[in-house]
């Protein structure tokens, strides 16, 4: 008894790829792992999966000729008149339908391209005094080699710092999943996260503490964040000694250009 | 003179003024006015303008140049002419033609030396070829540059002034060395048949060297200036300049600049030139034409991959450094408002590769031997469309309020962490080792290695592969992640080395392979089809429209300042443009560059054409 392979036809094959890449994407991110990605990223990372398997479907003359030779039949022979029908009619169709449903007005707000990471000014009035944000640096930070017992003093007291004041919205994980964390947009930060504070250095932090979202410049825009001005609040010392707190707790090492 | 003659020879006629007298009339003419200084002192009286408070002795006692503290009324206008878009534009033209024929010449050179030493006229016949296509193109960048030194002149009169203040000097040899190269390329155009074998092509090819080496120092010289915009160096806490021309053209980001835009420009030309051969191919209509500009284009993607395998690693040298000097510039680059913008740079850079490997698997169709490795494409095809994916990933996403909630926040939790260096530069050392593993396949593809140590070979190739990949995504991973910033910016060396070392390794050990290997069919120029001929195109465009993007942002992240911190934008266009306008503005110059370009390659057709003019001319036949 002779078994014969089953032969898809390329551009059944074509569809079956790009389809399984979407199903893929959907099944792993949104089911299995709970974090769907997003529609605008979702588009991208798929015209660029389309654009793959037709790069290799068209790369040989032979699958060249196998993946549109239905397509030309389609168009040209003409005992296909009533299928050339059908599929002239119901493509473009689907075409309006995926523009209608694109356009049709809703109650979503625009969306946002919104820097999270402003770039600071290079100097900033804080406290009455100027800092030059180039070259500020956390004046207990050497203790942590020089004093490691002043330093955890410090980074205790900075945490009874944030315990009292910022917890309420970054978290007490540090994972920006504070109690009022829901009723925000922007959500606030989460300190745990790799593209955050571990990509900045110290005087970043000092300068979005301290002056908070009043402080942000105009390149931040829309300004709707909920920070508070800390400055008003706290001392000088004190947000030095919550930033010590927010890079021990993750973990992190603030952005430097010196060798441990 | 018939309709069909007139136009020729109008056209033949504007191209010898543009060879001739254009290119010496606008270099001697920018050359007397930097030289005399003539600016600040002209413009004030002409625009009414007050001179520019350049100093070099201030009350206080200190001398020095100071930049002058303008108001929107110092900078002259001209109704319907938005002075910001016609510099930004009439600019990144010039840049684009001066980096073609920076370029060409060095493309030219290696490709006359390959002749020279294998003795094949095809490749000096290629070289001169695609140096008569650089003659009009020099033509256009000179004309270019002309335009762009009177629109300075004429809408920054304060900002050209202060800058010739500082840059008098070099300017001046700037000038000088334009004339050597006009001298050189001419010399080495014109002299092509006439220094023709033995000591006389040696000659010829000093030439090529000569013009080589004084437009790459054209080029270092003008990047001192736009650098000095930058980061300014030699400017005293009171913002006074007390340096010397050296001092300010040796500022932080020079070198950076120049390595980068060295590398580029190779790539760049290879690209350009295989846009040209793309569309003589196109427009061929006998199977050896087809064959000889499939063979060009061929070489001339080489050339731009080549180029393009470093330049990831260049651009990554010059943003660390940009970091380095000024956290506010570092974050404006890639956290703040242009971030988006360099999505589509990656987007860019990802389509280059797709181009460069997808020119490079069509030519696999050559040859009948290739067969053999078409079942490889789709694991290539998926380990770069993967490293594309992460390439491209942005840090900060555009969500909807519900994908916000669905997500817990601004950052994906998975995707996240792919939107920093460190996964970017594990991506893009992953993509140029597919595109090397491409190449292997394409030389392989006609030939059958004969020496007794093929397994053993294929097996060494193999474990190359896959212990540079362990290490890149080791030094990725850990590096990236888990250390500081130091040794995560720092790991990228390794990583740029382990990539290099299986480039070079993997493709001596093939040569040694395949030395007196059994071609088992031959490679048919000509036979490639017409899409890889648009991959050829499309890998041109992305490089212009990825050059005029990423100019934009090098020149952008200096905000509301002319020279960064030292001299302050008051014009009214002191703003920075939305990412839509921004990007527009770009893709309207890709546009005019390409239709020039394409315009370049017409006339290159059109010198070759004659057409019979039988009873025309008294007493000649025909």
């Amino acid at each position: 008894m002779t078994y014969q392979r089953l032969r898809v036809p390329r551009l059944a094959q074509l569809v079956l790829v790009i389809g399984g890449t979407y199903g893929g994407f959907w099944l792993i991110f949104d089911l299995w792992l709970g974090q769907p990605i997003p529609r605008s990223l979702m588009g991208m990372y798929m015209f660029f999966v389309v654009v793959g398997v037709l790069m290799v479907f068209t790369a040989t003359e032979k699958s060249t000729g196998q993946l549109v030779g239905p397509i030309r039949a389609l168009v040209e022979d003409p005992a296909r008149r009533w299928l050339r029908n059908v599929v002239f009619t119901v493509v473009p169709a689907l075409a309006a339908l995926g523009v209608y449903l694109q356009m049709q007005p809703s109650d979503e707000p625009p969306l946002e391209l919104r820097s999270i990471h402003p770039a600071p000014p290079s100097s900033v009035k804080i406290f009455g005094k100027r800092y030059d944000l180039m070259s500020l640096e956390n004046p207990y930070r050497h203790l942590e080699k020089d004093d490691p017992e002043q330093f955890r003093e410090l980074v205790a007291a900075g945490g009874e710092v944030y315990i009292r004041n910022c917890q309420y919205c970054h978290g007490d994980k540090l994972d920006g999943k504070g109690p009022y964390a829901q009723g925000l947009n922007p959500v606030p930060l989460n300190f745990q996260d790799i593209g955050t504070i571990a990509q900045l250095q110290e005087s970043f932090l000092f300068w979005r503490i301290a002056t908070g979202g009043p402080g942000l410049p105009k390149e931040a825009t829309p300004w709707i964040s909920s920070m508070p001005v800390w400055e008003d609040f706290l001392s000088e010392e004190q947000i030095w000694q919550v930033i010590l707190y927010l890079y021990d707790y993750t973990g992190h090492r603030p952005r430097s250009w010196g060798h441990e | 003179m018939n309709s069909t003659q007139l136009p020729v020879a109008i056209v033949k006629g504007v191209l010898g003024a543009c060879r001739s007298r254009t290119v010496l009339l606008v270099a001697g003419l920018a050359s007397v006015l930097l030289w005399l200084g003539v600016p600040t002192e002209l413009l004030a009286a002409v625009t009414g303008s007050p001179p520019a408070a350049a100093s070099t002795a201030l009350d206080g006692g200190l001398s020095g140049i100071a930049a002058p503290e303008l108001t929107a009324a110092d900078y002259p206008s001209i109704r319907g002419v938005n002075a910001r878009v016609a510099v930004w534009l009439v600019a990144q033209l010039h840049l684009w033609f001066a980096a073609f024929v920076l370029a060409v010449p060095i493309f030219v050179f290696i490709i006359e030396a390959i002749g020279m030493k294998t003795r094949d006229k095809r490749y000096d016949d290629m070289a001169y070829e695609f140096i008569k296509i650089s003659i009009t193109a020099y033509s256009l960048t000179a004309i270019l540059g002309g335009l762009l030194l009177f629109s300075l002149i004429v809408f920054y009169p304060d900002l050209f002034s202060y800058l010739s203040r500082i840059f008098g000097e070099s300017m001046f040899y700037y000038a000088l060395a334009f004339f050597a190269e006009s001298a050189a390329l001419y010399l080495y155009y014109y002299g092509w048949h006439w220094l023709q074998g033995g000591f006389r092509k040696w000659l010829h090819l000093t030439v090529g060297l000569v013009l080589n080496a004084v437009g790459t120092t054209l080029m270092f010289l003008a990047n001192g200036w736009v650098t000095f915009m930058m980061s300014p160096a030699g400017v005293d806490p009171a913002g006074l300049f007390a340096g010397d021309a050296w001092t300010a053209m040796h500022n932080y980001l020079w070198n950076p600049i120049n390595l980068h835009r060295f590398i580029a420009n190779i790539a760049y030309g290879g690209s350009i030139v295989g846009a040209y051969a793309a569309f003589r191919f196109l427009s061929a209509t006998r199977p050896e034409e087809r064959a000889h500009y499939d063979w060009m284009g061929y070489n001339a993607n080489f050339v731009a991959i080549l180029a393009l395998l470093p330049l990831p690693f260049a651009g990554y040298y010059l943003a660390a450094e940009i970091y380095a000097y000024s956290q506010q510039m570092g974050i404006t680059l890639m956290g703040g408002i242009f971030a988006w913008l360099f999505i589509i740079q990656a987007v860019l850079i990802g389509t280059l590769f797709l181009s460069a490997n997808y020119y490079l698997w069509c030519g696999m169709g050559r040859s009948d031997g290739a067969a053999r490795y078409h079942c490889y494409i789709k694991y290539l095809a998926i380990a770069i469309i993967g490293s594309f994916l992460v390439w491209f990933t942005p840090h900060t996403l555009v969500l909807t309020n519900e994908e916000l909630k669905a997500l817990g926040g601004p950052y994906h939790k998975y995707l996240g962490p792919l939107g920093i260096m460190p996964a970017k530069n594990t991506a893009v050392n992953i993509m140029i080792l597919a595109t090397a593993v491409s190449f292997l396949f394409y030389r392989r593809s006609n030939r059958i290695a004969t020496v007794s140590w093929v397994k053993a070979g294929n097996a060494a190739q193999l474990a190359l592969y896959t212990a540079g990949i362990a290490n890149l995504l080791f030094l990725g991973i850990y590096h990236g992640y888990f250390t500081n910033t130091v040794y995560k910016v720092a790991a990228s060396i390794p990583q740029v080395m382990t990539t290099l070392i299986i480039i070079v390794v993997s493709i001596t050990l093939d040569s040694l392979m395949y030395r007196g290997a059994r071609e088992v069919a031959p490679l048919n120029w000509g036979r490639v089809p017409n899409r890889a001929q648009y991959a050829l195109f499309l890998l041109a465009v992305a490089f212009t429209w990825l050059m005029g993007l990423m100019g934009y942002i090098r020149s952008g992240i200096r905000q509301h300042w002319h020279v960064t911190d030292v001299f302050r934008d008051a014009s009214p266009d002191a703003y920075t443009p939305t990412l839509g306008y921004a990007a527009n503005v770009v893709s309207v110059g890709t546009i005019a560059f390409m239709v020039l370009v394409i315009f370049v390659f017409w006339l290159s057709q059109v010198s070759g054409r004659r057409t019979p003019s039988e009873g025309f001319w008294k007493g000649a036949a025909g």
